[in-house]
């Protein structure tokens, strides 16, 4: 798949992204744990341009980086809490937990390191990927995207819309003793409840 | 040197694993735990980008581009499950969320 001066990028980007995922769940600072993840992300967006998906290694870097993971560090710094506390007796698992992480990870590893394609898999594609000369990785995703897949992408607009909502409808706060506008009040008023004329006697005010 | 569909998914197993023990230490910390979750998410799109490229097959990474939708959607409510708690509570410790109990 990869070879020469790919391979190489290939170690360099999965040694960072390995290391900087350690740092992730390691740090003492919240905050040094995003910037760690957005490393990894950084790191993986290469991995995906070196297996050819170029398009969703920048939309990674420019809506998840840029927008989710932003969204993770302005949290992270607008909650003022004490992380220190956290990590008190954090450690009373990590033993075992490392012991079954390890273990899990070598199976994955002894079932997923050997893998080989059976021959006649590749005859079962259902959308093979165009020449690049011909098609780019974009038009050929998009070829397929508002056509094959038209209902998944809208039903992706559609939970993105209920994720909108529900974030608005948790975080808003209706504060009292704030002033506000009404619209319908401004605009139902007439001559007749606005003004009033009053007698006003010489001499006296009202 | 040539690096073939098993590096990818010895990577991505690895990410994985990591993930996995991200959350068992950090048990106290939703944030961390959230952050633990986005690299599981991370761990499924390498995988399924490797499968895109060796088996010559756009579908694959059609499919991470909603994995990738469906984990902003998550990523927001849960800060905003978190902001919203933080509120109430003036904390964030996960022990504390069974107060919710009846």
């Amino acid at each position: 798949m990869l070879e020469g001066l790919e391979a190489a990028f290939f170690y360099l980007f999965a040694l960072v992204a390995v290391a900087s995922a350690l740092m992730v769940i390691s740090s003492r600072n919240p905050v040094h744990s995003v910037l760690f993840l957005i490393l990894a992300f950084f790191n993986a967006a290469g991995l995906f341009l070196l297996a050819g998906a170029e398009f969703l290694a920048l939309i990674l870097l420019i809506v998840y980086v840029g927008a989710v993971m932003v969204l993770f560090l302005f949290v992270v710094m607008m909650l003022d809490v004490d992380f220190a506390e956290f990590k008190q007796g954090a450690l009373r698992y990590a033993p075992i937990g490392a012991l079954v992480g390890l273990i899990f990870a070598a199976e994955l590893i002894i079932v997923t390191g050997g893998y080989v394609l059976a021959p006649e898999l590749s005859s079962s594609v259902a959308r093979p990927i165009p020449d690049l000369a011909e098609r780019t990785n974009t038009a050929a995703l998009g070829d397929i995207l508002y056509t094959d897949y038209i209902h998944f992408f809208q039903m992706a607009g559609v939970v993105l819309l209920v994720a909108m909502v529900g974030a608005i409808v948790l975080t808003l706060r209706h504060k009292q003793g704030v002033r506000r506008q009404s619209i319908s009040a401004q605009v139902g008023r007439t001559p007749e409840t606005a003004i009033e004329v009053r007698k006003v006697e010489t001499g006296k005010g009202i | 040197m040539t690096v073939g569909i098993g590096h990818y998914l010895t990577l991505s197993a690895i990410l994985f694993t990591i993930g996995v023990f991200g959350i068992f230490l950090n048990r106290k910390n939703v944030i961390v735990i959230m952050m633990s979750i986005e690299l599981l998410l991370l761990a499924a799109n390498i995988n399924l980008v490797a499968f895109s490229s060796v088996l010559n097959d756009l579908v694959g990474q059609v499919f991470v581009l909603f994995v990738l939708t469906v984990a902003a959607a998550e990523a927001a409510i849960g800060l905003s499950i978190l902001v919203v708690f933080f509120r109430n509570r003036g904390s964030i410790a996960v022990e504390d969320v069974n107060m919710m109990k009846g």
